[in-house]
């Protein structure tokens, strides 16, 4: 009796190795994931304007309608990549997302000011890389290093009511995301 | 034969526990380190790197992109104030003030993040499309007949989900409880359908 005892209590332990084990690897195992959803439609290093929500189908669950979103799939492969998005009226906002949809950095239209978010996307290697001249250390150029080689650029430009919706969707189409060279 | 059997035991019951409760936490949207604030539940760390592994496999699964922390953060509420679910065949009351932030929204989904067919092709609303009154607090009605001031439709939905984001905001995971944070209530009234 204690012998079945005690190879359940192993199977409970090994229960809880299983459980961790699944809920860690999801992430990379995940076939229907963000990323895998936008794929299809939003190009390597440029980006697409996302299909509105609508009751009938969303290309994201929980997209807030108040917002023209537009995404880009970038690829660091062969560089760093260079990110123009035009801020709007209402408020625009740039997120960065890893490969399996990590949010490591948010930017909006009053941390970047002037007219557009304007930044230079890299890996931790290809910035160290730079040189170290004047130009690339020019303060006014905003550097951000990202923790994978692939992943989402998504940026956000908000519609206080629906019929602007438009407008904000026209200050994204020209949103660019394109490798330095 | 013991030792065969012993095995074969301790991996059924492995196997059935592991994956039975990684199921359940995904089902279940088992989170930790949430931030609530009445009937809203927010994750500010789920905008961030040190979000956690169970809110990265609930993302995974569902496809949902997390508002980034230094854009907003948002709230979730799926029951008033008393826990009990929110019902779209029922009048519930949205009132009051919200967090310092630029702009807000509201939105209302359907459990698994789909907007909800109505009329008034209403999805929710801005901060900026809400009628207040004189000190500034806001009454949303979301019931599923036609109300007067700001009516938000359930489309007579079962159950639905309220969520209320806040961009260019302070709110965030030093936020704790309390007065720097005025929630609305969510109230049910007994009017239903």
């Amino acid at each position: 009796m204690i012998r079945w005892l005690l190879w359940i209590a192993g199977g409970l332990m090994l229960g809880g190795v299983v459980h961790l084990a699944t809920i860690m690897m999801l992430p990379r195992t995940a076939s229907r994931d963000a990323y895998a959803r936008l794929a299809p439609v939003v190009p390597v290093n440029g980006f697409a304007l996302l299909p509105a929500p609508t009751p009938e189908s969303s290309i994201l669950p929980f997209m807030d309608p108040a917002f023209a979103v537009a995404a880009c799939r970038y690829d660091l492969a062969k560089g760093p990549v260079k990110l123009t998005v035009p801020v709007s009226q209402a408020y625009t906002s740039v997120t960065f997302y890893t490969r399996y949809d990590v949010a490591y950095y948010a930017i909006n239209d009053r941390a970047a000011g002037r007219r557009s978010i304007e930044l230079d996307l890299m890996t931790t290697k290809q910035r160290e890389d730079l040189p170290d001249d004047e130009e690339v250390t020019a303060a006014d150029r905003l550097i951000v290093e990202s923790p994978s080689l692939t992943g989402l650029i998504v940026a956000r430009a908000f519609s206080p009511e629906p019929s602007l919706l438009p407008t904000a969707a026209t200050a994204l189409r020209a949103a660019q995301c394109k490798p330095q060279r | 034969m013991h030792l065969l059997t012993g095995l074969l035991l301790s991996f059924i019951v492995a196997a059935g526990i592991g994956l039975g409760s990684t199921w359940y936490a995904l089902t279940q949207n088992i989170s930790f380190g949430a931030l609530e604030l009445g009937a809203w539940k927010g994750y500010p760390r789920n905008g961030t790197v040190s979000i956690d592994p169970y809110a990265r496999a609930v993302i995974a699964r569902n496809g949902e992109l997390p508002v980034g922390s230094g854009d907003g953060v948002t709230f979730t509420a799926a029951a008033d104030d008393d826990g009990r679910p929110l019902d779209g065949r029922c009048d519930v009351v949205v009132r009051g003030t919200t967090p310092p932030a630029r702009y807000f929204t509201l939105t209302l989904y359907t459990p698994s993040g789909q907007l909800v067919a109505n009329s008034l092709d209403r999805r929710g609303f801005t901060s900026q499309e809400l009628v207040r009154d004189a000190p500034g607090e806001f009454e949303i009605t979301v019931s599923p007949r036609a109300r007067p001031g700001n009516w938000l439709p359930t489309g007579g939905i079962d159950s639905y989900i309220l969520m209320l984001r806040f961009y260019d905001t302070s709110l965030g995971i030093a936020t704790r409880a309390g007065r720097e944070a005025p929630m609305p209530a969510i109230r049910s009234t007994r009017i239903c359908q």
